[in-house]
């Protein structure tokens, strides 16, 4: 293996005057696996965008630097060319057509033909579907995969990790693919399912297709990675291979400083019933709520986890008046109203939705905005009266409380008047707890506050819910589907399965206790 | 140069290209024998004729109904209110503000029922609001039939009942903000400050307007509307409030004009009366989910120039009469042309 098969040389790149990509600098033998790590925003995703030729990058001004595939240098202008060059892509977000099958999936637009005779009159595109040949085909490129799936299946009734399967089938039934990029493929596995990726990714490799493996999931990446590059804000911080290297080393690298989520010492909590939910039922698609009855004191922070379909989510939407619901709700003694959005805002409760762009975020207006919008329509802050006539919008007032924000929870952006689309999902995050913190609520919901955000983001985001609690004693209702930070920061844990609350228990139960909540096998136990 | 090529990027190449093209036509007029004192005197007549119909577009833009194609809602409050006020009989100024006043009252309820349409079809609204235009002007065309006007000056002749089809305003209030105290003509230029101050006045409302909580809730619903309900706005109501206020200024519009242009017109009249506006406004850089005030003077002034300009130097250079082709094709490739940069907004 004398010549690496791509090398990427001095990759920069400028977004909206943001350098997101600096000095990038790595190669790729053949058959080699490599696993690309950083957080949020470290500049993963451009770097594959660059790699792939998509459009956004020379829309927005191209990048620098070169890229050598075997030796020569190439530029892509369209994900074509990579195509074309033989480099595969595996998004995120899947990229297939229900309706059809698996074979038809695989070899879409590369089906094998039969000729006819009307070939011969208007051309190759009279050609028939030789479906013998394509579903051999797709059984090889399966079969190579190392799994088991019935070629014939129509993906909208497999289950996700086929259709995981399915999509890098259709990768590697290119003859000539030779390198295949792999984006957080495993994050929709479940932990098994993500075994049997790992395995044939392995095995790819031994057929001499190079990976690039793109995980949040660092315990795979050191597994299944020959070597590791670690970036960090653009940069490649770590080149290693990846023997010997262990999840704690590649988390240092990854956020620079120390990670660990940590339990700390909780603040007193004062002896009174805060918020009372008395027999809720929320009608949230997939997230249905039953029948739910809780009470937090105040000065808490109570956890609400919990497997994701159970309900769990449905709680902060259905009583923030987002979705449908019912039952009785108290917060120091007065009712309520549900099914009114502005009125609980009113009340002082505010929300931190778990959907960050589509609910969370004015995505196309500028971050002042963004935050003070709903200080604006629920508490008349940031309006200036004019001859007591009316009041326009303070704009001054509103720069000044978005300045405090970006500072206060280091919110990395070039400006007030940047737009929220711009920030990457940490960033985001931060925004939206702004916007909740901006209402001095008396009481805070915050649904899956890391979901999606890197490490780094993460201790931040947790910290701030910590320090707001302690220094201004503020109660706050945290929903996520991570048990692990729910135990670092809550005082109490609620565990809701099948839409009922299974069990409430304190942060400093043993982890059995909640998996045996969660596996639904309290239910008849009266473990509530 | 990055000066230069921050501020192409921003102001946007259509504009500029327009602009230019304008300018070289203003340039060229002297030339073919188009005499360019009256020229500028058309120009800044029919951008006053027409701004408040362009601004009337705004609202409805940012609160994320789309271009409103329902003008022609507007637009026949605007006759209404004009058509009462001269059975009235009342004349001059007066008669104006009154008409006004009836408008308004149209406006709002029109608007009402409009929105309450556009609320059911969201997503929809602008092949929806298109139809609705339509609609209502042909409704209109039976009612111009049958309503109770009975002044000789409104009805036809030989039948003495049903509307004529253009009314004649000239002992109404013709020219009454074109033509006042305080025009001012420099040479072969006269400048209708009246109208212009109209005009400056309703865009003032309308700036103020978008700046209150009202108006920025409207923006933040048209923006993300899930995100205005996580916040406590009803995003039903602030979409009512903008198409009423976007119906009352589309009536405004049609008055100012009416008394610029010298008839009140029935009938099928309003019918195509939206899509000059809407290709202003989207020449002035707009988008379908962001306007601005900015926008609406550029645009009108642009498009109304390029309107003027055009067939007068065109139809002298090439001795044939396309005016009304080229204005055709102008408005209307205008329109097809930003549909399809709908997410990108010029400042």
């Amino acid at each position: 293996m004398s010549e690496p098969l791509l090398s990427l040389k001095n990759i920069s790149k400028e977004f909206y005057g943001n350098r997101v990509l600096e000095d990038v600098s790595f190669t790729i033998n053949k058959g080699e696996i490599i696993g690309l790590v950083g957080e949020n925003g470290a500049g993963k995703t451009t770097l594959m965008r660059i790699l792939f030729g998509m459009p956004v990058i020379a829309e927005t001004g191209g990048f620098g630097g070169t890229i050598e595939l075997e030796g020569t240098p190439v530029v892509f202008t369209s994900p074509f060319d990579a195509l074309d060059a033989g480099i595969g892509m595996v998004h995120q977000e899947f990229s297939l057509i229900p309706g059809f099958t698996a074979t038809e999936n695989i070899t879409l637009n590369r089906e094998s033909l039969k000729r006819n005779f009307m070939c011969d009159i208007f051309g190759e595109r009279m050609s028939i579907l030789d479906r013998a040949a394509m579903h051999n085909r797709a059984q090889a490129a399966i079969e190579r995969l190392g799994v088991k799936i019935d070629p014939e299946t129509l993906v909208s009734e497999m289950p996700v990790g086929h259709k995981q399967f399915t999509e890098i089938a259709r990768e590697i039934d290119r003859k000539q693919v030779k390198l295949l990029v792999l984006d957080e493929p495993t994050a929709v596995l479940t932990e098994s399912e993500a075994e049997i990726l790992l395995a044939s990714i392995r095995n790819l490799a031994a057929q001499g297709i190079s990976v690039i493996f793109i995980s949040h999931r660092l315990a795979e990446v050191t597994s299944v990675a020959d070597k590791i590059v670690v970036l960090r804000d653009g940069k490649v911080v770590k080149e290693t291979p990846a023997k010997n290297v262990t999840i704690r080393d590649v988390a240092g690298w990854m956020v620079g400083r120390d990670v660990k989520i940590e339990s700390h010492e909780r603040t007193p909590v004062e002896n009174r019933v805060y918020l009372s939910v008395q027999n809720l039922w929320v009608d949230m698609p997939g997230e249905t709520v039953r029948s739910v009855s809780f009470d937090v004191n105040k000065g808490e922070i109570f956890g609400i986890g919990g497997l994701t379909g159970q309900g769990k989510l449905g709680i902060p939407n259905g009583i923030m008046g987002l979705f449908p619901a019912g039952g009785k709700v108290l917060l120091d003694d007065k009712e309520l109203p549900l099914n009114n959005a502005r009125a609980v805002l009113e009340a002082g409760l505010a929300f931190v939705s778990e959907d960050r762009r589509g609910v969370g975020l004015l995505l196309d207006e500028s971050l002042d905005w963004n935050i003070a919008f709903t200080a604006m329509q629920i508490k008349n802050q940031f309006l200036t009266s004019i001859l007591n006539l009316f009041s326009l919008r303070d704009a001054k007032g509103m720069t000044k409380l978005a300045q405090e924000y970006i500072q206060a929870l280091e919110i990395r952006c070039t400006g007030v008047k940047q737009k929220a689309k711009e920030l990457s999902g940490g960033n985001q995050q931060k925004v939206c707890l702004a916007k909740a913190f901006a209402l001095e609520p008396k009481l805070l919901f915050v649904s899956e506050p890391t979901r999606g955000i890197d490490v780094g983001a993460k201790t931040i985001v947790l910290d701030t819910l910590r320090r707001y609690n302690k220094e201004y004693g503020m109660t706050i209702v945290m929903v996520s589907s991570e048990l692990e930070e729910l135990r670092a920061i809550c005082h109490r844990i609620a565990i809701v399965d099948e839409g009922r609350i299974a069990g409430i228990l304190p942060y400093s139960a043993a982890i059995e206790e909640f998996g045996y909540l969660m596996s639904g096998s309290a239910k008849e136990g009266g473990a509530a | 140069m990055k000066w230069l090529k921050d501020f192409i990027t921003d102001f946007g190449w259509p504009r500029i290209i327009i602009a230019l093209f304008l300018m070289a036509l203003f340039i060229a007029a002297p030339f073919v024998g188009v005499k360019l004192g009256p020229s500028f005197t058309d120009v800044f007549n029919r951008f006053g004729q027409n701004a408040v119909m362009v601004l009337a577009l705004v609202p409805m833009v940012q609160a994320g109904c789309g271009l409103n194609f329902g003008l022609p809602v507007g637009i026949v409050a605007g006759l209404l209110g004009a058509l009462i006020t001269m059975q009235i009989g009342l004349t001059g100024f007066t008669g104006f503000v009154v008409s006004i006043v009836f408008t308004v009252f149209f406006g709002s309820l029109f608007g009402w029922f409009y929105a309450a349409l556009l609320n059911r079809v969201k997503g929809e609204e602008m092949t929806i609001s298109m139809y609705i235009g339509f609609s209502i002007v042909m409704l209109f065309s039976i009612l111009w039939l049958v309503l109770p006007f009975t002044k000789p000056t409104l009805v036809m002749g030989y039948a003495g009942e049903g509307l004529r089809r253009s009314i004649s305003l000239e002992n109404y209030w013709r020219h009454v903000l074109n033509d006042n105290a305080l025009t001012i003509q420099i040479g072969s230029v006269i400048f209708p400050t009246g109208l212009i101050l109209f005009v400056a006045l309703c865009a003032f409302f309308m700036f103020i307007f978008m700046r209150t909580k009202t108006g920025t809730a409207m923006t933040a619903v048209g923006s993300n509307p899930d995100y205005a309900r996580a916040s406590g706005v009803s995003i039903n109501k602030m979409r009512t409030s903008a198409t009423i206020i976007s119906t009352i200024f589309g009536g405004i519009g049609i008055l100012v004009y009416q008394q610029s242009f010298g008839f009140v017109q029935v009938y099928d009249a309003p019918l195509f009366m939206a899509f000059p506006a809407i290709s202003a406004l989207l020449i002035g850089g707009a988008s379908v989910n962001k306007a601005s005030i900015v926008n609406v003077i550029i645009g009108t002034l642009l498009f109304q120039g390029m309107l003027t300009m055009t067939p007068s130097v065109i139809n002298s250079m090439l001795q044939t009469d396309m005016s009304e082709v080229i204005r055709i094709i102008v408005s209307n490739g205008m329109i097809i042309y930003a549909l399809t940069r709908k997410t990108k907004v010029a400042k």
